[in-house]
């Protein structure tokens, strides 16, 4: 429970990896927009946007680094995104099944 | 007469550590804000209940012949916008659960004390907006903001208003945060997880709802502004926009926002069950999770808002099953506070007799909801008053139930004066029966037919409307009863003593009223949460 | 740890920074970042809801959204999202910086943290600004000429507005916290035992990063197929 943030100084040369990273994969997502993958194509950019965020989360915000308590937070935060967006999108996507207009 | 003859010693305590108004509007003392919302939050349920007689005595008659239906659509959502957003959702949490949460952890203040005043000031900030609204002119919306009625079509201040609702959920956002870092971090050496208090894991799982809900509703009303106020559209089908989307978003919160009002009445029934009762509550864990589980489920059920809305059949189906679900842990808590009571040294005190009014009415509001969980009965009784029954069997049989048990309970901590037991039990039988009178006929005139929001009907309501205007006039007394003992209580009370009910909790172990820094030295926890082997039991007249 | 607590004991007795109701420097600086993280959280449900708006509409009106996605430029767009990284970076190593104590490197970062935002608000301005010219300002003065479908492109770009107008909105706060900022860690106010604000408002300033790393996706890049990024 009592976990210290011990003060973790993270290596400059993380720092940089997770930059070069960022930037290149910036320019990835932009490239891949071009490329005809069909219905893939949101599916490719939503992939390297939550990568993206996951090593923004994960290193520059010490989230690996830091209590089992931080990362609980991020996880339920993450979850309840996933409540609001995939219940109602469940309501959405099967709005259509009966044939019946407006059911 | 004690008070008077007696020359105690006047004790340092918060009340009088300073004086002045600069030193109760600057305060960072959790009790002081806890005061201050206790204040205002009592304003706004007068302001309240007034627009709650208003439409009562409209009912009385069939015609309209009091308001017109402008009027009287303006009063009903005057009476929601202001009950919810201003009385309800601040009500135990910023006043009790701000007193008396690091009194029960044995924390000197929540951890951030400026956020606390903070959050004051920008709950009165909302509420100021809310009555200029209602002072200009008012609106016609529903509380529920519906599009594109509320975007398009509405002749009232629907932008001032959201703003009203936006700004008071900002304040509700940082009493929850507020309250999940103080039980993270300040809790007493010794007190760990399962030897917190049942009111303080009722405000924990309460502030999860506040922290997770509040800013998706804020962000709904953002749009709604936008739409309304810039024709930037997001929910009028004139825009393109789905109106069924709005309602998704709406009740992502303001059904969980139905358990922030029910979870910390909950909490305190927990604790005036055990104090009253003598004894452990049975199923201590059962109780605790259950809350926990209560605010999580309770963030899965907001489609059976939407069962008419067309929403999908397929998802209506899966809202429904969650909402029996979710009835589990409030059964949960049911049962075991009746068990509690079995075999339990039952004092029949004042915040007792509210506590059992609650269990049978929070019952009666929680087995109807079932009803209207089976998409087949809701579509029958959808904006019936079988609904406005339901819910008022809920938010005023349950939350406000809860309410007054707490203030009950806690009033000789927080002012170290006791008031009038009799007088409170009488008072709490009128609400108990006035209440029964107000919202039972409305069960039967929903069924029969009646709509909500009409202020004309046919005749042959009429009977049922005059007796639920009478019940609503006997309520009205036993709210306003209590005011009166109360404020005696302050100046001619008995001093109550530091644990005039023999209670177990950490913050009977400090004075009554408590000192400003909570405790002379922390305290430390080396038993077990509601251990009754050593207590005193005092008796109470 | 024995030596620990007995840092700790000594913190309590001068450290300014210390406030009265916490026990210890470590119990203060564990409840900031928590409640900067659970506010955090608020944000993310906050942003959550415009997100579900688009996904909705963008699931029902896909061609409108195409078209109107179209209309943005890519490349402005991929500069922007370097820009702000970029901003990330500077502040993640200002928050280094500050954990070592080096004052005049913390200024510097925080500076240039400063800069890059304000280029990224500025380029935003220029493209608010194009949308202007061009009347694709969602509202009555809307024109969308050879449109199949005027009414959800405007959809659309009421969701671009909604979007990126509350992310520069976050963005704008966040410039004028980190002036204050920068004018107390000039005056040295933040030392390596004690630089809690810098450490909090650097979670603040990546999340807003991570709110645009999902937005240029979701708004720039809608089927760009067969159009030159360039």
């Amino acid at each position: 429970m009592q976990e210290h943030s011990e003060h973790h100084i993270v290596p400059k040369r993380v720092y940089a990896l997770v930059f070069a990273t960022l930037i290149v994969l910036t320019w990835v997502t932009a490239w891949v927009a071009t490329v005809d993958l069909g219905a893939f194509n949101i599916y490719v950019a939503l992939s390297i946007a939550t990568f993206k965020a996951s090593i923004v989360v994960l290193f520059f915000m010490h989230v690996k680094y830091g209590t089992r308590l931080t990362k609980f937070i991020v996880c339920s935060g993450i979850l309840w995104l996933m409540f609001l967006l995939f219940v109602t999108m469940g309501d959405i996507w099967t709005r259509s099944w009966m044939g019946v207009p407006g059911r | 007469m004690i008070a008077a003859s007696a020359p105690v010693k006047e004790q340092k305590n918060y009340l009088n550590a300073e004086n002045g108004l600069k030193s109760w509007l600057l305060t960072q003392d959790h009790k002081r804000i806890a005061i201050l919302y206790l204040l205002s939050v009592t304003v706004f349920f007068i302001v309240g209940g007034l627009f709650a007689a208003l439409i009562r005595l409209e009912l009385t008659t069939p015609a309209g012949d009091m308001l017109d239906s402008n009027t009287y659509n303006k009063v009903f959502t005057a009476h929601g916008v202001v009950m919810i957003f201003f009385f309800l959702i601040p009500s135990i949490p910023a006043i009790l659960g701000n007193f008396l949460l690091p009194l029960m952890i044995g924390a000197k203040d929540l951890a951030f004390p400026r956020i606390n005043l903070l959050s004051w000031y920008v709950y009165m900030l909302g509420g100021t907006l809310g009555v200029i609204v209602l002072a200009t002119g008012g609106v016609d919306t529903g509380w529920t903001f519906y599009t594109p009625l509320s975007t398009t079509y509405s002749n009232g201040y629907v932008v001032l208003t959201a703003m009203a609702a936006f700004v008071a959920g900002f304040s509700s956002i940082l009493t929850g945060l507020n309250f999940i870092v103080t039980v993270h971090r300040m809790r007493a050496p010794g007190l760990t997880w399962f030897r917190l208090p049942l009111f303080v894991w009722a405000h924990y799982a309460t502030s999860v709802i506040m922290i997770l809900g509040t800013p998706v509703i804020a962000v709904t009303l953002f749009m709604l502004m936008l739409e309304r106020g810039l024709h930037i559209g997001f929910f009028d089908p004139a825009y393109g926009g789905d109106p069924v989307l709005f309602q998704h978003l709406f009740w992502f919160y303001s059904h969980p926002a139905v358990y922030i009002m029910i979870l910390p009445s909950m909490g305190v029934i927990s604790e005036v069950m055990s104090t009253f009762c003598t004894k452990k509550p049975f199923g201590y864990t059962f109780i605790a999770f259950s809350s926990v589980a209560i605010a999580v489920f309770g963030f899965l059920v907001w489609g059976h808002h939407l069962f008419v809305s067309s929403q999908s059949a397929y998802a209506g189906m899966v809202f429904s099953i969650l909402t029996y679900i979710v009835a589990i842990p409030s059964a949960i808590k049911v049962f075991n506070w009746a068990a509690t009571m079995y075999k339990g040294q039952v004092r029949l005190t004042a915040p007792m007799l509210y506590a059992i009014g609650f269990i049978g009415l929070f019952t009666v509001g929680g087995l109807t909801g079932l009803f209207l969980a089976a998409m087949g009965l809701d579509v029958h009784v959808t904006d019936t008053y079988f609904v406005v029954a339901h819910f008022h069997y809920v938010m005023v049989g349950g939350a406000i139930m809860g309410y007054m048990a707490g203030i009950h309970y806690w009033w000789p901590k927080i002012t170290g004066r006791m008031y009038n037991q009799l007088w409170a039990k009488v008072s709490c039988c009128l609400v108990f029966i006035g209440f029964n009178l107000t919202f039972f006929p409305q069960f039967v005139l929903g069924y029969m037919g009646m709509p909500r929001r009409y202020h004309v009907y046919p005749a042959e309501f009429q009977v049922l409307n005059v007796l639920s205007s009478g019940g609503a006039a006997i309520l009205g007394l036993g709210y306003l009863i209590p005011a009166v003992y109360f404020l005696w209580s302050l100046k001619y009370g008995a001093p109550a003593g530091d644990n005039p009910w023999g209670a177990t909790t950490l913050e009977w172990q400090t004075s009554s009223p408590p000192p400003t820094t909570n405790f002379e030295v922390t305290p430390v926890v080396t038993t077990e949460v509601y251990d009754y082997t050593n207590a005193e039991v005092p008796h109470i007249v | 740890m024995s030596s620990h607590s007995s840092v700790a004991a000594h913190d309590a007795a001068h450290d300014p920074n210390l406030k009265h109701h916490f026990e210890n420097a470590d119990q203060q600086k564990e409840s900031a970042s928590i409640g900067m993280w659970v506010f955090l959280l608020t944000e993310l449900m906050f942003f959550g809801g415009l997100f579900l708006a688009y996904f909705v509409y963008r699931q029902w009106y896909p061609e409108a959204f195409i078209a109107a996605s179209n209309k943005t430029d890519v490349l402005v767009g991929a500069i922007n999202t370097t820009v702000l990284i970029c901003s990330s970076l500077t502040m993640a190593l200002a928050v280094h910086y500050a954990s070592k104590g080096r004052r005049e490197l913390l200024v510097l970062f925080l500076i240039a943290t400063l800069l890059l935002g304000g280029i990224f608000l500025g380029v935003k301005g220029y493209e608010y600004h194009d949308k202007w010219v061009h009347h694709e300002i969602p509202g009555e003065h809307f024109e969308c000429h050879g449109c199949a479908d005027e009414v959800h492109t405007q959809l659309f770009f009421s969701l671009y507005f909604g979007m990126t107008g509350l992310h520069a909105s976050h963005m704008i706060i966040g410039f004028g916290v980190l002036l204050v900022l920068i004018w107390q860690a000039w005056k040295g106010q933040f030392s390596a035992k004690w630089y809690t604000p810098i450490e909090m408002f650097g979670l603040y300033w990546h999340f807003v990063d991570i709110v645009w790393i999902f937005l240029f996706p979701l708004l720039y890049l809608i089927d760009r197929v067969g159009r030159p990024l360039l």
